[in-house]
């Protein structure tokens, strides 16, 4: 079972001013990562919202269990699999959060047939 | 060389500019030194003062007769490659684009950049700040300067 | 099973510009995109554009997605969101995946417009948590207001290395440096010029040796290249930094064209495997027609034409003559030879040439 530590930066990743873009910040949105509360915006996918949070890690590689966070964010690169609301192997790069969602990246099982 | 680090030699940049007695009135300058496939200058100049032609790769070439100075030209160039230069009273102004946080304000004084990014000696004034629906969140400010930075000046950089 | 005159697979500029035409001619159309919004990575680039008004030079991407999806007010348009389409056979049918579940598609013509996907660069620990691509950093920072970190190094001075540490700027994080492998710049110019202006050091000659960081990225280590591209010995250097930008490339998304077994060649100058294809943009086969970045990684701009012309020929060869079609051909055409005409069109004419296109 591969267990992860919460680890927050607890700075705040949102821009509050940008020159070209304005970004609505209406509606607060509760979720879970792994048990513990967190919130982001409507609007938000999961992995924006996590990246809000101060969470870099998203998954651990199968073998050394190495930390991964995400490279892509359009759905390419696989490393932001996380299961959501019971669902296995969700891109959470893609999926737009809603409330009380429960994304939880820790692994029970992994099979790997050599 | 500029294909190293992005700047422009004193010649190529001195070449871009019209002489001396001629900056009187405002005039644009355009800092496009390569060919790339792009002509908005050229169709968003009200007095045809910019000339690219059929082929857009071709460098924009500039009629200082026809341009007024107008500075339609800065925030229609993608590149953020066009300025609006003028001497007066031993002051060099100049209008640039700016898509930057915070904006200046007229009044201010600033610290005064070359192309390298390096502090000038002497800082400049913000003379005025023009956002219009137009130039679609491409400010344009006007600042002034010592005129022996005409060269050198390209942006503004920190509020003093 | 749904049957349509036309499919389009992918919402991005070439997408959404070949359903636009494919309208125009009077087919029954459906796009199906993978993410929760249309537009692609237009929806991201907060510059203005390049090119000519026909591509909506000067006007900035993000605006540019916006005009393309107003132009698609059609009641013949069905729009798939959230839909990733993950089977190409030869009878002319798709599978899609949607909300956990899986339904077929028929349609006479097939347009494939999935654009591509960011390189990647191997260097030790390239997996620590803090390194993105550049794409994702500007997902993260232009959709959803997020930063990536605060101070960010970016690999590679392409147009969106470029691009991306000018908008990192933009946002308020500082950019420490930007390294570029080979001996000189590889994007536009007065990108360049706008970002050293503001101070940020372009390193040329210079790759990233390894990635330092206990569960996250913390700093990392450049190395020289000699002209070679052989790293010179004691040269390295320390920069440290809370995000790393990689910004090395793209590489056609061909997946389906391969799974289903398309003729296709690697064509580097292209970004990677493309499909060869007809003057009229049809793949090896039969009613599939390709455009945009799947068939070679260029501007925007060029994607937009390429999807017009590919749904102005899926149109033609499936009995929907577009009412201005000898006209539009034509423009179109010309429109594509400029963009590709200057110095920074050679390596796309190389390219092309390559999988059998003459542009002169």
């Amino acid at each position: 079972m591969i267990k992860y530590v919460l680890e927050e930066s607890g700075e705040d990743m949102r821009i509050d001013e940008h020159p070209i873009l304005t970004f609505a910040k209406d509606k607060k949105i509760r979720f879970t990562f792994n048990g513990k509360e967190m919130f982001g915006y409507l609007g938000d996918t999961i992995a924006a919202a996590l990246v809000d949070n101060g969470i870099m890690e998203f998954s651990k590689s199968v073998i050394h269990e190495r930390p991964r966070g995400f490279y892509c964010a359009i759905g390419n690169c696989g490393s932001c699999n996380m299961t959501v609301n019971g669902v296995e192997n969700v891109k959470t790069c893609l999926t737009l959060l809603e409330e009380n969602m429960v994304v939880e990246n820790e692994l029970s099982e992994v099979i790997i047939n050599d | 060389m500029i294909e190293k680090t992005g700047v422009a030699t004193i010649e190529m940049i001195k070449s871009k500019f019209p002489k001396k007695e001629v900056l009187t009135r405002p005039k644009a300058i355009i800092e496009c030194y390569t060919e790339i496939p792009c002509n908005p200058c050229s169709t968003s100049c009200p007095f045809d003062a910019i000339y690219i032609g059929k082929d857009i790769n071709q460098i924009p070439r500039i009629d200082f007769d026809k341009c007024t100075g107008c500075s339609s030209c800065i925030s229609a160039c993608p590149g953020l490659a066009i300025m609006v230069a003028m001497i007066k009273d031993g002051k060099a102004y100049f209008k640039i684009p700016y898509e930057l946080l915070p904006l200046p304000v007229r009044g201010e004084k600033w610290t005064a950049l070359n192309r390298y990014g390096r502090v000038l000696d002497k800082p400049c004034f913000i003379e005025n700040v023009m956002v219009t629906k137009k130039n679609d969140k491409t400010a344009i400010v006007t600042v002034s300067i010592e005129q022996p930075y005409l060269y050198e000046f390209v942006t503004v950089g920190k509020k003093l | 099973m749904i049957e349509k005159d036309l499919v389009v697979i992918g919402g991005g500029p070439a997408g959404l510009s070949a359903c636009k035409v494919a309208l125009d001619a009077g087919m029954k159309v459906a796009v199906f995109e993978r993410s929760f919004l249309l537009g692609g990575q237009l929806v991201k680039q907060t510059h203005k554009f390049f090119g000519s008004e026909s591509q909506y030079a000067r006007t900035r991407g993000i605006d540019i997605a916006k005009i393309l999806i107003d132009e698609l007010d059609n009641t013949d348009l069905e729009v798939f969101l959230n839909a990733t389409v993950v089977g190409l056979y030869k009878d002319n049918v798709i599978t899609v995946y949607q909300d956990n579940k899986y339904f077929k598609v028929k349609a006479k013509a097939i347009i494939i417009a999935t654009g591509a996907s960011e390189k990647f660069l191997a260097f030790e620990n390239n997996d620590l948590p803090g390194i993105y691509g550049a794409g994702a950093v500007q997902t993260l920072m232009n959709i959803h207001g997020v930063l990536p970190g605060k101070e960010v190094v970016m690999v590679g001075s392409g147009n969106i290395g470029l691009i991306v540490s000018y908008q990192l700027i933009q946002a308020g994080v500082k950019v420490k440096a930007l390294i570029e492998a080979a001996g000189k710049i590889g994007g536009y110019q007065v990108h360049a010029s706008k970002l050293r202006r503001l101070g940020v050091d372009i390193i040329t000659n210079t790759t990233v040796k390894r990635a330092v960081g206990d569960g996250k990225i913390e700093k990392i280590v450049t190395v020289k290249l000699d002209d070679s591209w052989n790293e010179i010995e004691g040269s390295e250097q320390e920069i440290s930094c809370d995000a790393l930008c990689i910004s090395v490339g793209l590489s056609p998304m061909h997946m389906l064209l391969s799974m289903a077994e398309a003729n296709m060649t690697y064509v580097g100058e292209l970004g990677g495997l493309v499909p060869i294809k007809s003057c009229d943009y049809e793949t090896s086969l039969a009613h599939v027609y390709a455009c945009g970045d799947v068939t070679g990684i260029e501007e925007a701009s060029s994607a937009m034409v390429e999807g017009k012309i590919a749904g102005l020929m899926a149109a033609k060869h499936a009995g929907f003559i577009h009412p201005d079609y000898e006209a539009l051909e034509n423009e179109l055409n010309n429109q594509l030879c400029v963009l590709r005409q200057g110095p920074c069109g050679e390596k796309i004419r190389c390219g092309l040439k390559k999988v059998g296109e003459v542009y002169d």
